[in-house]
């Protein structure tokens, strides 16, 4: 009896990757799905944080594609490794801080280790000719293939008929006829197969499932960089660069302003690490300061904390603000900033 | 992350067992849920004291 080839999926949990993995099992391959926790994915637990995006469905999109297709998945955490891809790419950045085409190269390749150890027999992934500026250009994607030691045993379904032939059509482990032939920025072809497949329900991403590809938060990341003096971070920083405010009036601190109860909510899980502050006087955010900080510092970040309070237009604003060691609070009696005293060069 | 540290600690458990997954994301009541159903795990209880949720999994097939 033949034995049922055993393939692995790079889930991103956009509609692509759950396409590619249905037209593989239609062919009889057994599939489990592979998803790498950067940090920097855009997942359920960022719609949680803010409270206007409650009605927002809070799923992993990923997971939710593994229980569509009825496949395991399983989750890698890559946070540290990753480090490497993103503060050293060989092939640089796209338009914003996103090392596609290392990051494309090093999932691949952390796949391709997956796959060995678990006796699978190929990698495929959703990614579509033309279809993105860096990692998914038809001269690119032999680039990640060879990277990453995998060029025979990876598969590219839905676009497999543009590319040259791989391990697994040539082993008859699927049959290349019945690939596909996709290229190029339409989303049309794809809409139809979905359709064909009866999925009426898909993620649709806009600008991807990665903060890295965000201008905003790239600008933050490269801030954080730049006043650190080096490309180091760890995971409490990336994730303080999804919510709030970010404030720099000084090249030394930055204050980070909650826009919302549940962003407050977030950050006050931070509070231990770092002097942070709130009006006590008026409704105000919970704010953290980044950095080491002189009492003035604190008085012009109470003032700016005091702003973006309902205290703004008052003439004097109490701050409660509790220094980072020291658990003892302490009041400062502050006159908010106009908005004009706060310059737009200021925010990140 | 709540599913990975799930997802790893169930590797060292046998069919049977039980796990208590206590965390602050809110986004895991609903990931932890669906990781155990793709995976064959049950989840028997979900609740939320204070800023906590506390997920109780009775340990199933091969994860």
């Amino acid at each position: 009896m033949k034995k049922q080839p055993k393939a692995v999926a790079l889930i991103s949990g956009g509609l692509d990757s759950m396409l590619a993995v249905k037209v593989l099992q239609e062919q009889g391959v057994h599939v489990e799905g592979i998803n790498f926790y950067t940090g920097f994915c855009v997942e359920g637990h960022t719609h949680a944080i803010r409270k206007h995006d409650q009605k927002k469905e809070k799923r992993n999109n990923a997971l939710w594609v593994a229980e569509q297709l009825g496949i395991k998945l399983h989750i890698i955490d890559v946070i540290e490794e990753y480090k490497e891809v993103l503060t050293n790419p060989q092939y640089g950045y796209g338009a914003n801080l996103n090392p596609c085409l290392d990051c494309k190269s090093f999932m691949v390749k952390k796949a391709r280790e997956w796959m060995d150890e678990h006796g699978f027999d190929f990698i495929f992934t959703g990614e579509v000719v033309g279809q993105r500026p860096m990692s998914q250009r038809k001269e690119t994607m032999p680039i990640v293939a060879k990277q990453c030691g995998s060029d025979e045993r990876l598969l590219r379904p839905l676009c497999a008929k543009l590319l040259p032939e791989t391990l697994p059509e040539r082993e008859g482990w699927v049959d290349r006829e019945k690939l596909l032939d996709f290229n190029g920025r339409s989303r049309k072809p794809q809409i139809a197969l979905a359709a064909q497949f009866g999925f009426d329900e898909y993620a649709q991403p806009a600008g991807g499932c990665c903060f890295l590809t965000d201008e905003a938060y790239s600008t933050k990341l490269g801030d954080l960089w730049k006043q650190r003096g080096s490309k180091n971070y760890d995971l409490d920083d990336i994730m303080l660069l999804k919510v709030g405010r970010h404030i720099r009036p000084h090249d030394h601190f930055k204050v980070i302003i909650g826009r919302e109860e549940g962003e407050n909510n977030f950050m006050n899980g931070y509070r231990k690490q770092f002097t942070h502050m709130h009006a006590t006087s008026h409704h105000g955010p919970l704010a953290l300061i980044d950095g080491n900080v002189s009492r003035d510092d604190l008085t012009l970040a109470a003032q700016i904390v005091a702003r973006f309070s309902q205290g703004r237009d008052a003439s004097s604003v109490q701050i409660e603000v509790t220094e980072k060691g020291n658990d003892t609070p302490f009041t400062l009696d502050v006159t908010p900033l106009r908005n004009d005293d706060i310059p737009q060069a200021w925010y990140l | 992350m709540p599913v990975i540290r799930a997802q790893n600690r169930i590797k060292t458990l046998a069919k049977g067992d039980m796990l208590e997954v206590i965390c602050t994301d809110p986004g895991a009541k609903n990931d932890v849920p669906t990781w155990c159903r793709i995976n064959g795990h049950e989840v028997i209880s979900i609740e939320t004291q204070d800023d906590e949720i506390i997920i109780k999994i009775a340990v199933g097939g091969e994860s």
